[in-house]
Formats: C-alpha cells, structure tokens, sequence
C-alpha cells in the first residue's frame, strides 16, 4: 500500500505494509536514523518523533496511523541550519554521554515546552520520565530541559 | 604488559568464548586458504583475549606514524584502537593531544577503532583508556612537539616554522617511520591549559541533530536487514529447520549453518516475518535449566571445588584465619546474595556486514574492535588482511558489548545475499542473549577484638568473580576464597565487574561487625582503614552529608548508610538517606566523594559519576533478570526496572582533585559504593539487615 505523508517539511509517499511500524519506515524507507530503537514496544521513547506536533513511540505506531499527517523527525528540528532552542541547550549542558537517547530527549523535550514554555521541575521529570538515558544522564539532561525552559537552576 | 588471559579477572567469561559461530569453508575457498598456507593459523586460533593485548591497555605502537598524523592545514589527527561508547574517551584522547601538541582543541581529530587505520590498543574496558592510552597519546604529541621546536631553531628553516610545515617536511615523513622515542617530555600537571579543564563533547551537534550514525543506523547502497532465529529457551538445540517457505518469499534470502538461521531482505519486518516461517515448524531438543528462585542454591551446588575446566578456587591468604578467629571476642557470620543483571545499552548489539571481493568490512558497536576481527577471522577462516572493523561511536557498552555476535551474524547473513547486511538485535534477544553480569553468592565470617578493630577476615565467593575481592582494611588474618560455579546463564563483564558484588557483600559486613563493636558504622572504619585516600575519600563523604548529625536525628522511616572501597586505582565513598514507606524504599539522597588521581576534564568526570550513581541504584533497588524453564521472565524494560527520571536521587559529589598522583579511570568505580551505602541505610531506617542485590528484607534460598 502507499502511504503519503508529510516529514520535515516535504511530501512523501512510500509503499509498505499498513501493520510496518513509523520507526522502520522512516529509518529504513528514508534513511531518517535519527529516531532510534530502543526496545520497540514503548517503554523508552527513544524512537520519539512528533507527529503533528505531538510526541509518539514511532516503534509502536504503524504507518497508515500516521498517514496524512506532519512528521517531524530529529533531523527536522534546526531550522535552516539554525539550531532549535533545546538541541542549543543539550549542547551547552553537555547533555549527552554516548548520546543515543538524546534525540528522543529532545523532541519530547520540545513538545513540552509548545504546550508549556516554561514547566516547573515536576512537570520536567513527569513528562520526561518515559524515556529511557541508560548511561544515567539524567541530570544534565534535566538541566538542559530547565536552560530551554528558561530556567538556570 | 602482560597479555595472557591470567590478565584478565576471571569474571570476564566472555573473553575466553569462542565465536558464536564458525561456518565451513567452501570448496574454492579452501583452495584459496589452504594455498596462501593460513590453515595453520586458524587451527591454532585461540580466543580473541589470548591473542590480544591484556587488560585493555594495549602494546604501544612501535612507531609515530602509528599514533599521530600532522596535516598541512595545521591540524592532527591521533589514532587509537579505543572506542566511544559514551564514556568521554574521544574526547580526553583529544585533550590530551591538543595538551602537548600545544594547539587548540579544535584542531585536533581522533580517528578510533578502524582496524585498518589505528593501532590495537586492546579492549576498551578495565578503565585502561585514562592510564594506558592516554599517557601513549601524550608521549606521542609531545615528541611531535619536540620535533616541531628542533625543526624551527634549525638554522636552514629561515621561515616561520608551524605544524602545518612540520607536515611537509621531509623530517616529518621520516620521523612516522622512526620508533617512538622513549623519552618525550610531557607537560606537567602545573603547566597544562587543555587538561584538567571541563569540556563537553566535541560533536554535539552531530549527537543532537541525529547527524551522528551510530553503528545501527550505518546505511550501505543496496543493504538488506537481518533477522536471526534464536533458540525458544537456554540450551535448546536446533533438531531441524524446513527453510523453504522463507526461501519462496520475495527478496528473501534465508540461510542456515549449524546453530546459525538467519534470514535477509529489504526491511527488517520482511526478515523477521521469513524467520518467523522458520519458527512455526523448526524442532528443538530442549533441556533442563534451573529457575532463578533457587539460583543460590543451585550455584552452590553447581560450585566447582575440584577444579575442572582449569577453574580451580583461586584462594589467598595472609595470617592465620584459624588463629585469628579463635583469638577474636566477638564473631559475625552472614551470607549475601547478587543477582544477575543485563546491561541493556540504549543500543542493542548491531553490525552493518559488507563483502567485496573476498575481504570484509563490518561497521559495530564493540567495545573490542581488534577482539571482534580476531572472531571474525576465525568464523570465516579470513587472513587478517581480510577482515576490516569499524566501531562508530556506540550507543552505550557498560562491560557488555566486548563480543562479536551481531558481526558476526550480519556477515554470515551478508555472505549469503551477496550485499550488505544491517542486523540489530532487539531488546528481547539483547536482554535474553548478551552476556549477564554474574551472580553471586558470599560467605563470610569476621572476628573482633575487645577494642572492635578486625583480627580475622575469612570470605568466600561463589561465582560473582575477583574484581575487588581483596579488603581495604587493616587485617592482620585474612583468607579470601574465589569459586568458580557453572552458571546457569552466559555471564561476563559489567560497569565495574565484580568489584560491586564483593564490595557490597563486604561493606555490608563491615556494618554488621560495627553493630557488633558497638560502634558508628563511620567510627568503625575509620579505625580499621589504613589507606590514606581510602580515608580522605571517606572523610570528604561524610563531612559533605553531615553523617553524625543525620544519624543523631531519629526521623520515622528515614535512614543514612555509608560504604566505601577502591578499585582500578580509584577511590570512592558514599553516603546514602533512604525513606522506607508501606514497604517502598526510596532513595532520598546520595553523597559522594570519589578520588581518581589527578582530574582530565572535571564534566566528564561529574558525568560518569552521576552516571554511576543511578546506574548503580538500578542493580541495587529493582534490577534482577528472573528465569524459568529456560526462559527470561522479564526481559523487556516493561517488566525489568532500569532507573528513569524519577528515580534520580538529589545527588551531592565531590570530586577530590589529586594533581600529585597519575590519573586512573573513573567510569567504573563510583558504582561499587552505591548499593552497600543503600542497604546499611535500608538497616538504620527499618532494623532489617538487606543481605541481596537488590536490597530487600527477605532473603531467597
Ligand atoms: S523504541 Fe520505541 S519506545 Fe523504545
Ligand atoms: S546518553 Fe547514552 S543512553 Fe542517554
């Protein structure tokens, strides 16, 4: 089947089964790796890519769920080579240690602060604490979030 | 150096695996093989650990050209068989470099395990990068600079004299070829600018714009993606596998070798829907396997006394323990259990597997580049010149990427397609099928004299491994008892190995004896520690957490525990406030101060011990791989708690700056001081001794 949708910005089509999640057609069909695998059934997040503004587990979300609809991948994110607000703050944090995590970081990241541009530290960890940083780097990350948030702790 | 498996902890089982796979020669490939007279050196293949460099410090490379390359535009590049996998190796290399090249940061460029470019500086583990690789690295900038200073006061060099003319000078193209020599003088610590300075990696942009292609998103023209089949329980043996329903599926090529079934095709959806036709109707002979509820029991009956297999109880003693226990007034004897744990890296075990014209390139996430060439060789029956390995940057390791699986599997798989070959394993084959940090299971008795110093000191080990088995303490008898175990599980390295089993066992004790004494936890280690760093490290802890007044004020539900230890040259201690609520324990706060020699770059530092610290809560809170018939009963990060945002304590760390002392690694340590500093505060919140990993009142058989 085709399925037609709009990433980063550009109109694509691609031919695939219905049930083939987001994630592998993205990385696969269109070379987008920047959403990652981590677990493929939604308890890491690595794979987050907004769909129409809001974060989903590409992993778990098939392709025809996401037919017709904006998607913005990590790839997406810099604006005309000018970095989003949030991938400027992880730089500037050092929020990253093997950096695998950090592109789902950034998108969940980015779509609290639409919905809430200045969270407090609860709301941070409440809608960061489904995805999953095994290197521990919490912290910075956490810190980062705060920076973009416009708060220096 | 020393460069034979004795090198290495016996805990590091993996290394001593043969590779998953050895596949048969074909007929023309034989010819080939047997013609160039490389037979032989397959036959005497031994294990990737023996013919490599020990404990992860490599050989030095014999010459310059090796280690370092000067470019004309003014920059250079340094060469190592290191990796990155979140660490901050990369980046320390390239301090270092920049240090005693004396240029700045930037233009400095650090080309990593690429076997066909870098020099084999052993495995990536061992926290050997900081005191062996980096001292390489510095000895081979600074002779670049001496090289520089005596090209610009020769006399014939009328004109300004900078690296970039360094690299067009004949002198520079003959000093590549020279021996490294020996006595280059490096910068003293007083002196450095680079060094010693906090710095955050240098690709972030990459990292944060998903530029950066991690060993699973290597993507190669015409590529396939693999799937494997793997067995439906822990020794299962494959008895038959009809493959051809998979072989008609469109653009699927299906294979199977041996143990090995694998399929390819143009998604990886295509791949695990033909391996799954393989499946229905594959037939396996299984056998028993134990279930983890009684894994202690069974380690100790499975406990290898008679030393078969070369695995002899390894047994140090000092003192009499006899005497010493008999002269001691007050005795403690207590038995402490570990449990298994999986790493579970943020990326799974991948490798990208191309073949052109009979020589193999394989992109994977290892932390032992050279290791998994030696495997690869052996697998195909390769001459070394055949095989070439590239470690992008990885998504994590933890002591659990030091085998070659996935390589070796996507080459098998790309073999059989005749193009390249994408295999990542899943979460569940990660969580079911790499290596698990040992269990373990300890044995001790301790004794006290009248003035509650420790006179005796016996401790046994089933299974969990010698990393840190020897006390910090000052013991005058003392015996120490290492015992292999078959363990029900494939086991190898960690974060730290089994420094954090033995120290938790033995920081646990340490607080059972203080009871014993009646004495502060803090005031009885004091009075038995001898080590001076060990001591200060203490000290800076639990001055930081205020240790006497918190212990004074009696709050319901709320304790404070504190541990301490040293391993990989590196000290550490730490102090813990814990809330047990309806049964619930919660980590309130976690104190520590670690010591590592003289600090490289204080961020990354901070980092990999707040990193630790979480980590290490995970293994001592909630992580426990459960097993039954077989199979794991929470393999999947839905049923198998790794810490997340929440679980983050406050965190209070002092970085205790030694410019004095040599630099040590500082990626391990910080997590063996974690759960024992747990469990004692788990003690003073509930008066229930947590005697496991993970901490919990009620001890399993
Ligand atoms: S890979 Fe999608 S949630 Fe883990
Ligand atoms: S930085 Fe490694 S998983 Fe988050």
């Amino acid at each position: 089947m085709t399925f037609r949708f709009t990433v980063n910005g550009k109109s694509r089509a691609i031919e695939t089964e219905a049930e083939r999640s987001l994630l592998e057609a993205l990385r696969e069909d269109l070379g987008l790796t920047g959403a990652k695998y981590g677990c493929g059934e939604g308890q890491c997040r690595a794979c987050t890519v907004l769909v129409d503004g809001k974060p989903v587990t590409s992993c778990v979300t098939p392709v025809r769920a996401a037919a017709g609809k904006k998607i913005t991948t990590i790839e997406g994110l810099a604006a005309n080579g000018k970095l989003h607000l949030v991938q400027q703050a992880f730089i500037e944090e050092g929020a990253m240690q093997c950096g695998y995590c950090v592109p789902g970081m950034i998108l969940t990241a980015v779509a609290l602060l639409e919905s809430n541009p200045h969270p407090s530290e609860a709301q941070i960890i409440d809608a960061m604490n489904g995805n999953l940083c095994r290197c521990c780097g919490y912290p910075r990350i956490l810190a980062a979030v705060r920076r973009a948030g416009g708060n220096h702790a | 150096m020393p460069d034979k498996m004795d090198a290495f902890e016996p805990e590091r089982y993996e290394l001593r695996e043969a590779p998953a796979h050895e596949f048969a020669l074909s007929r023309r490939e034989f010819a080939e093989f047997a013609g160039a007279g490389l037979l032989i050196t397959v036959t005497a293949a031994v294990s990737p650990a023996q013919r490599g460099p020990g404990r992860g410090g490599g050989s030095e490379p014999a010459t310059l050209g090796a280690r370092l390359h000067l470019s004309e535009d003014g920059t250079a590049t340094i060469l190592t068989g290191k990796v990155e996998v979140g660490q901050g190796s990369r980046l320390e290399i390239a301090m270092a470099a920049a240090e005693e090249l004396r240029i700045p940061l930037e233009r400095v460029r650090v080309v990593m395990a690429d076997t066909e470019l870098v020099p084999n500086d052993g495995i990536t583990a061992g926290s050997r990068t900081t005191p062996s690789t980096i001292p390489a690295v510095r000895r081979a900038a600074a002779a670049a600079r001496e090289l520089l200073l005596k090209a610009a006061i020769d006399p014939e060099s009328k004109k300004k004299f900078d690296y970039a003319a360094l690299a067009r000078s004949a002198g520079m193209a003959a000093a590549y070829k020279d021996t490294l020599p020996a006595g280059a003088v490096v910068t003293p610590v007083r002196d450095w600018q680079v060094l010693g300075t906090p710095r955050n990696r240098a690709d972030g942009r990459e990292i944060v714009t998903g530029a950066h292609r991690f060993p699973s998103d290597i993507q190669r023209p015409e590529m396939l993606y693999g799937s494997v089949l793997r067995p439906p329980a822990y020794g299962a043996i494959l008895v038959s596998a009809d493959l051809t329903a998979a072989q008609k599926m469109q653009g699927v090529t299906a294979v199977r070798e041996g143990a090995f079934v694998g399929c390819a095709a143009r998604t990886s959806l295509a791949a695990r829907k033909a391996v799954e036709t393989i499946r229905a109707n594959a037939q396996w002979e299984r056998r028993d396997h134990p279930a983890s509820d009684r894994l202690f029991s069974y380690l100790k009956e499975k406990a290898v006394q008679d030393g078969q297999g070369g695995r002899r109880p390894r047994v140090q003693s000092k003192g009499s323990i006899e005497q010493g226990l008999g002269q001691s007034g007050k005795k403690v004897r207590a038995a402490y259990q570990v449990a298994y744990i999986q790493h579970a890296p943020m990326e799974p075990r991948a490798a990208v597997a191309e073949w052109r014209e009979g020589r193999l390139t394989v992109w994977t996430g290892t932390q032992n580049p050279h290791g998994v060439r030696d495997q690869l060789l052996q697998a195909f029956h390769l001459a070394p010149d055949k095989v070439r390995v590239i470690v992008p940057d990885t998504g994590g390791g933890f002591g659990g990427k030091h085998t070659g699986e996935a390589a070796i599997e996507a080459a098998r798989l790309a073999k059989e397609a005749g193009r390249p070959v994408s295999l990542r394993w899943t979460r569940v084959e990660e969580f079911t099928w790499a290596y698990f940090r040992p269990a373990g299971l300890f044995e001790i008795e301790a004794g006290l004299d009248g003035e509650g110093l420790i006179t005796a000191w016996d401790f046994a080990v089933y299974n969990a491994g010698t990393a840190g088995i020897e006390s910090p303490y000052r013991i005058a008898n003392t015996r120490t008892r290492f015992i292999y175990c078959d363990s029900p599980l494939r086991e190898g390295s960690y974060r730290g190995i089994a420094a954090t089993a033995n120290n938790f066992a033995r920081e646990c004790c340490m607080d059972e004896l203080a009871e014993a004494a009646g004495k502060d936890p803090l005031e009885f280690r004091l009075a038995n520690i001898e080590n001076p760093r060990l001591r200060d490290v203490l000290l800076a802890a639990t001055k930081r957490f205020e240790w006497q007044q918190r212990r004074k004020s009696r709050r319901p539900g709320i304790g404070a525990g504190l541990a301490c230890g040293t391993e990989k040259g590196s000290y550490v201690a730490s102090c813990a406030e814990v809330e047990v609520k309806n049964g619930q324990l919660k980590i309130r706060e976690i104190t520590m101060a670690f010591e590592c020699g003289v600090i490289l770059n204080p961020a990354n530092l901070r980092a990999q011990v707040e990193g630790s610290i979480i980590m290490g809560l995970g293994g001592a809170l909630t992580e426990e791989i459960q097993f039954e018939n077989g199979r794991l009963k929470n393999g999947s990060f839905a049923k198998y708690p790794v810490p997340r945002f929440r679980d983050a304590p406050r965190m209070d760390i002092v970085l205790l700056n030694r410019p004095d002392l040599a630099p040590a690694g500082a990626g391990e340590t910080p997590i063996i001081a974690v759960a024992p500093a747990v469990a004692g505060a788990f003690f003073d919140a509930t008066g229930e001794r947590a005697r496991s990993m993970p901490v919990r009142p009620i001890r399993r058989t």
